[in-house]
């Protein structure tokens, strides 16, 4: 067919231009759900710990977040990784799928790489089917990783569970694949193309939430539910896939049909017009900071507030199952939190959400290193009176003014809610300071980051390795007995647990005190390089 | 600092990337109130001199000065002064060009609507468009009406017409004059030799990192060679071994050649001999000697040696 003609050679373009990217997606998520896979043998040795862990698993939050529990009756290694992660892991993929396809579909006709290959012998499908053949390839690939890895990693799981699990997460990554083909074919933008495709993400995920919750209805509206209803690892139910490859089938079908209507770099809808002149508030480097990633910071402020209020709402609700179970409650001080209020579980969400708003301060302050490698500090730094110390403290106190935006968004949504509650009114802002308590450990993080700015501007990207080290610290240390050095690296170690621990002023002094040194040495070291 | 009343003077100066040599000595002076032409090929050095100017690299060694100061100590306070449009200009793709025009300019202190809007009429600019939609000509357009709406001493112009058609040129051609009338020096760099020839009244090539040649049009003409075309009675012998004698046709009795101008009182003696019945001489074209500079081999690029 000669529309698609040249498609073998564009899916060779993009496996070379993707021969790092593709692999750490695929290594990446393998070692998220394998090696989270691989600490339950060690947390849960035994099947009464197994059951332990089951029962705290009933309750709705977290149904909500993760699944709908199957196999909670024997809580098996399977059960347990299908319920828990499974969620989770569909998620990643599906963004993993969107952002593929749509970096290789969508962001290549709006730099205009896709017109110069198509004014050659490219057919006119030749750039879609090339890019849904390397990202659906992708997804298999990740699939037969899983299926294979977990009867390795996992004692006493049974193969056909493994490909079925994994089958299912193939399955969704498929899905989202084509949800974002059709996106990319909608919109001019790759940006809004993927932020699309994420957001039907987001409330398929928030269906199937939904759904497990009540009857189960919403749950079969939703990709991401028909893949935990294959029930892997329980009761092997294979023919849910057949929903997903049905929508998939279609979705795609409607992509190229929609690629037919519409022209070369053209969206069936239109952008937006600008403004004629800049608003009086953009008159500055600080307000072209804040305005450059008023995107960003609005998302994770509305996420924040929105899961903080989710925080505050089951705090109650979950703390009352852990005083009614006995066995919970031996979990809960084994995992180091101590007491069983509400505040307890309020606390440790919030440490939680602490260290990963550190992925808001690393994106905030990792402002300066993209305009600096898009080019766009030239005209500002060489141009304009404006100078790079200026400029640097600018940005970072946008960073600073969003992360008290983010944290104490979600400090309001919990403690509000909480206090509606308990019907305190002082639990408001108790919660709200134990929110803000977790602000210099982010600080921290958006310190390491100015310095690899100022001093290895080339490898910026390492300050994420330390947040993923931070995170995987955080989560995992106390199940796998890390010895104290270790967990005590991440800033986040050293913030009291508020409201339930005492307030100390000590290390928030330090960790406010590393993250400005951090940041000096960073802008220091800036201020004597090249603009590079 | 500087007795003369240079906008910018730069000796010696020397930059390396890793193992290759941007910068190798190059010498540049541009005088306050004149539009200096900095001409050579993509690669020749003339990018990295600007980013040294504007403070955004450091030299490795030689001096640099802008208007009285030094480009990386005091790039903030020379930066009221100096105006800039990079040859590809990259803006932020969900601001609007009006905005960036805007910011740009308040970053700076503040600028003239009527100037902005006057501008903004010239080239013909939508400044409601995202700059994502922009093309490369309109994206070219952003960065000069916001740097032609300021008024500073010096205009810093690197290949600033890329994308342009050449109604727009054009436009930026009147622009040019109208700042240079209004006082402004303008160091442009360019590869476009028409552009050059326009609108400069001195000139600096450079070649592999340094200067090869520096002065006006005419002085640079003079170092060079003149095409002479000339129709006989009957041609005179020897015309091929005078010296500064270059490329010479004979075709019948029509004579055409190249002299170099130290030679050309001989040539059209020797002409004469032989009845001159007609005669045209021109002086070089830019792109004539712009191009004997890179046809050439870098030891024979001195000054001696263009006459040879």
């Amino acid at each position: 067919m000669s529309t698609l003609r040249g498609t073998g050679t564009l899916v060779r373009l993009i496996l070379r231009r993707d021969r790092v990217r593709i692999p750490v997606w695929i290594v990446g998520v393998a070692v998220f759900l394998l090696g989270s896979a691989s600490t339950f043998p060690v947390a849960y040795d035994s099947a009464a710990d197994r059951q332990a862990r089951a029962s705290l698993m009933d309750n709705p939050a977290t149904v909500v977040l993760t699944g709908p529990g199957f196999g909670r009756q024997d809580y098996t290694y399977g059960a347990m990784l299908a319920n828990e992660m499974g969620g989770m892991t569909a998620v990643l993929i599906a963004l993993m799928s969107i952002l593929l396809l749509v970096r290789h579909s969508r962001h290549e006709e709006e730099s205009g790489r896709a017109e110069l290959l198509r004014a050659g012998v490219v057919g006119r499908h030749a750039p879609l089917t090339a890019a849904l053949v390397t990202v659906l390839g992708v997804n298999l690939a990740l699939g037969a990783v899983i299926g294979s890895a977990l009867p390795v990693v996992l004692p006493r799981v049974s193969t056909a569970g493994s490909l079925l699990f994994a089958a299912g997460l193939t399955m969704v990554g498929t899905v989202f694949t084509a949800v974002a083909a059709v996106t990319a074919q909608l919109v001019e933008h790759g940006r809004a193309a993927s932020g699309v495709a994420a957001g039907l993400l987001a409330v398929s995920y928030a269906l199937r939430g939904a759904g497990d919750l009540g009857d189960g209805t919403l749950s079969w509206f939703s990709p991401v539910g028909w893949a935990q209803r294959t029930r892997a690892y329980v009761d092997d139910t294979w023919w849910p896939l057949s929903l997903g490859v049905a929508l998939t089938a279609v979705l795609i079908a409607g992509a190229f049909l929609l690629r037919t209507k519409r022209d070369e770099g053209a969206g069936l809808m239109r952008g937006r017009s600008g403004r004629v002149a800049a608003s009086p508030l953009l008159s500055g480097p600080f307000a072209l900071a804040l305005r450059l990633q008023r995107g960003v910071l609005t998302g994770w402020t509305v996420g924040y507030v929105l899961f903080g209020a989710f925080v505050g709402a089951i705090g109650e609700q979950a703390a009352e199952f852990v005083a009614e179970n006995e066995m919970a409650r031996r979990y809960f001080s084994q995992a180091g939190a101590a007491g069983d209020s509400a505040e307890t579980m309020i606390a440790t969400y919030l440490s939680l959400m602490g260290m990963v708003a550190g992925g808001f301060a690393l994106q905030s302050a990792g402002l300066l290193r993209a305009e600096e490698s898009a080019g766009r500090v030239e005209p500002l730094l060489g141009g304009t009176p404006l100078s790079r110390s200026r400029w640097a403290l600018s940005s970072l106190a946008a960073t600073l003014l969003g992360s008290v935006l983010v944290m104490g968004g979600a400090g309001l949504g919990a403690g509000l809610v909480h206090a509606g509650i308990s019907g305190d009114p002082d639990d408001a802002p108790r919660v709200l300071g134990a929110a803000l308590a977790y602000l210099p450990a982010v600080w921290v993080l958006a310190g390491l980051a100015t310095l690899l700015f100022g001093v290895l501007p080339a490898l910026s990207g390492l300050s994420w390795l330390a947040l993923a080290g931070i995170v995987f610290v955080g989560m995992f240390g106390p199940l796998l007995r890390l010895p104290d050095w270790a967990s005590d690296i991440s800033p986040f170690a050293h913030v009291p647990t508020l409201p339930t621990e005492e307030f100390a002023s000590a290390p928030l002094l330090t960790l406010t005190a590393t993250a400005v040194s951090l940041a000096a040495v960073g802008i220091a070291a800036y201020r004597r390089r090249d603009v590079v | 600092m500087n007795s003369e009343p240079s906008a910018v003077t730069t000796s010696g100066l020397t930059k390396d990337f890793g193992p290759n040599r941007a910068l190798d000595g190059l010498d540049l002076n541009v005088r306050t109130g004149e539009v200096h032409g900095f001409l050579g090929p993509n690669g020749a050095g003339k990018t990295t001199t600007i980013r040294i100017l504007l403070g955004l690299l450091r030299a490795d060694s030689g001096e640099a000065h802008l208007l009285g100061g030094d480009p990386w100590r005091d790039a903030t306070e020379l930066h009221h002064r100096v105006a800039y449009v990079p040859g590809d200009v990259t803006l932020w793709p969900n601001l609007s060009g009006g905005e960036v025009i805007d910011l740009l300019g308040r970053l700076r202190g503040g600028l003239d609507q009527r100037r902005k809007d006057d501008l903004l009429r010239r080239f013909d600019l939508d400044p409601r468009k995202k700059a994502r939609t922009y093309s490369k000509g309109n994206r070219q357009k952003v960065g000069l009406v916001a740097a032609l709406a300021a008024e500073p001493e010096l205009l810093v112009l690197d290949e600033p017409t890329s994308g342009l058609d050449p109604l727009m040129e054009e436009t930026f051609r009147e622009c040019v004059r109208q700042q240079r009338r209004e006082g402004r020096t303008i160091l442009l760099s360019s590869h476009i030799l028409s552009e050059v020839e326009a609108l400069c009244d001195r000139v600096t090539i450079v070649r592999e990192g340094s200067a090869v040649e520096s002065g006006t049009l005419a002085e640079l003409r003079h170092l060079t060679r003149t095409s002479v075309s000339a129709e006989l009675t009957t041609v005179p012998e020897g015309l091929a071994e005078l010296p500064g004698v270059h490329k010479l046709e004979i075709n019948g009795t029509h004579v055409r050649c190249e002299v170099d101008n130290p030679a050309l009182d001989e040539v059209l003696r020797r002409l004469t001999t032989g009845g001159v019945r007609g005669l045209t001489s021109q002086p070089p074209t830019l792109e004539e000697l712009f191009l004997r500079h890179y046809e050439q081999r870098p030891e024979t690029t001195t000054r001696e040696g263009a006459s040879r």
